[in-house]
């Protein structure tokens, strides 16, 4: 296998694992659209990075932690619904990023590689950017996550409990606008909130605790990615695509499964 | 800081407005929970009891006025919505655990409360296959964890019948008993209201109306607000039942020192 190929597999795996437990909260707190909202902020990121001749990654995670906070600040105004907020904030920041990049790159650039990903360019550099940002993401995950859970559970209570809410969102928010600006290197700004929830989705009916359900997503997530650069390669398939579409099949063996599973009992 | 009266109240609102989305929710409202007291908040439907509740937990703040609560003080809190996200995989003694800080003797203690509650049987259960009546025991058992000094109770309007809510009633009585805690409670059933509680507060944007049980029945401003049928209704409350109900609907020999009287709905 080429060099190139072991770093995509890498590259994915991490990614996937990062996702199995994100794109859980992502599920239980009804996040898919504030997904795609920082995937579509992620655009305007990179054009930061070019801008300011960093790596696109640390101009990714600047500008979607940047809109993160940004919505918990706008939500709590209520005066418009909170998709209304998201959906000026992803459509309006997606806009600005196009026309940054355009600028910025000239008008012949390669916007394929950012808008579905580019996995089989992943650099040595990426790779480490994936373990050293996923790393850091997944401790401070496992230390949020009795208080991210509870406040899931029920917001009021756990503020009632002395939780810290506010504190937490914006940790969480943090959390996540790393993980879509490494999971964008493997499937894209437009495919990020896909390898978030499908393989969340595909745990749930197997799963009795959120831990297991996490776990178990993260082990969908990688299959998926295995799967994905398989066929990628095997059948030259555009990479990002191919990934999304293996977890959209484990997510349908999934459903089969547990309709299976649950007939003889009933 | 609190001076010398406020720190006699577990909490305490004074003269507080409230506007949502310019509107006035509530409207120069003093109220105040002593510790061994229960105050009940009664009214019709969107009349701010739940905006109130909130003002005094401090999940919102007031427009105006003042919300003291006792430094420190430990709250335990039955919300009105209980929903939890069917994606989410939880059971009932996963959910009691999170209001624990991580200790060796969590489990004991949630086995505890739940079993307090009448709801040991559900330990093992998902949250999302419980009944509302379940779900509220279980809401209930988490607030008696966190070992409050103030227990605050939104009822919920739908999933709880009127017998299962005497035997809440009860639950909550005991509870008080036992801990000497103080006690606010939301309901939308003025007969248990009236049979459980020492104070009522009559809210409909502004205090109608409160105190003593009886003298707040007879207030006009109580029967102008319920209406006359309501009001002679209560005399069904001071009558017996041969049997009572648990909340699954199951018959129980009725006890002797109940204290829960059950009347029957004001509602329609």
């Amino acid at each position: 296998m080429d060099d190139f190929l072991w770093r995509a597999l890498a590259a994915g795996i991490g990614v996937a694992v990062l996702s199995g437990p994100l794109g859980s909260f992502v599920v239980w707190r009804r996040l898919a659209y504030f997904g795609d909202t920082l995937a579509h902020a992620a655009l305007l990121g990179v054009a930061v990075g070019l801008i300011a001749g960093v790596d696109y990654t640390v101009g990714v995670i600047a500008v979607c932690a940047a809109v993160a906070v940004l919505l918990v600040f706008l939500s709590e105004g209520r005066r418009f619904s909170g998709d209304t907020v998201l959906g000026i904030l992803s459509h309006g920041t997606l806009s600005i990023g196009l026309l940054a990049v355009a600028v910025v790159e000239g008008p012949r650039i390669d916007l394929t590689a950012y808008l579905f990903g580019d996995i089989l360019a992943v650099t040595r550099g990426d790779l480490w950017a994936v373990y050293g940002f996923g790393a850091a993401v997944l401790a401070a995950l496992v230390g949020l996550w009795r208080p991210l859970l509870a406040v899931t559970v029920h917001e009021d209570v756990a503020r009632v409990e002395g939780v810290p809410v506010r504190a937490i969102g914006i940790g969480f928010m943090l959390l996540m606008a790393t993980t879509v600006a490494l999971a964008m290197k493997v499937v894209g700004i437009l495919l990020v909130t896909g390898l978030l929830i499908i393989p969340a989705a595909a745990a749930r009916r197997f799963a009795r605790t959120p831990e297991a359900m996490a776990v178990l997503a993260a082990t969908v997530g990688v299959g998926a990615v295995v799967a994905g650069l398989r066929g990628a390669v095997a059948l030259d398939l555009p990479a990002g695509p191919a990934v999304v579409i293996a977890a959209l099949g484990l997510f349908a063996i999934s459903v089969a499964a547990a309709a299976f599973r649950s007939k003889p009992d009933v | 800081m609190a001076d010398a009266t406020a720190s006699a109240s577990l909490v305490e609102a004074a003269d507080v407005d409230v506007d949502l989305g310019g509107r006035r929710v509530i409207s120069r409202v003093s109220v105040s929970v002593a510790p061994d007291e229960v105050v009940a908040l009664i009214g019709p439907n969107g009349a701010g009891k739940t905006t109130l509740v909130r003002v005094l937990l401090g999940l919102v703040a007031p427009s105006r006025g003042i919300v003291r609560r006792k430094p420190g003080l430990r709250t335990g809190y039955m919300p009105q919505r209980m929903t939890i996200d069917p994606a989410l995989p939880l059971t009932v003694e996963r959910l009691l655990r999170l209001a624990l800080a991580t200790g060796t003797d969590a489990r004991t203690r949630v086995r505890t409360a739940l079993d307090e509650m009448g709801a040991g049987h559900l330990a093992n259960a998902t949250v999302q296959e419980l009944s509302g009546g379940e779900l509220q025991r279980v809401f209930l058992a988490r607030a008696l964890l966190r070992e409050p000094e103030l227990l605050v109770l939104d009822e919920p309007v739908q999933g709880v019948d009127v017998a299962g809510q005497a035997e809440l009633y009860g639950l909550i009585a005991r509870i008080r008993e036992r801990r000497h805690c103080g006690a606010l409670v939301v309901s939308h059933d003025l007969h248990l209201v009236m049979a459980a509680t020492n104070r009522v507060i009559c809210l409909n944007h502004h205090v109608c109306c409160a105190g003593h049980p009886e003298t707040v029945s007879r207030d006009p401003a109580f029967i102008a607000l319920f209406g006359p049928q309501a009001v002679q209704s209560f005399a069904v409350y001071h009558h017996h039942h041969d049997h009572q109900h648990d909340a699954h609907g199951d018959v129980l020999p009725l006890e002797a020192e109940s204290k829960v009287k059950i009347g029957t709905g004001v509602h329609g």
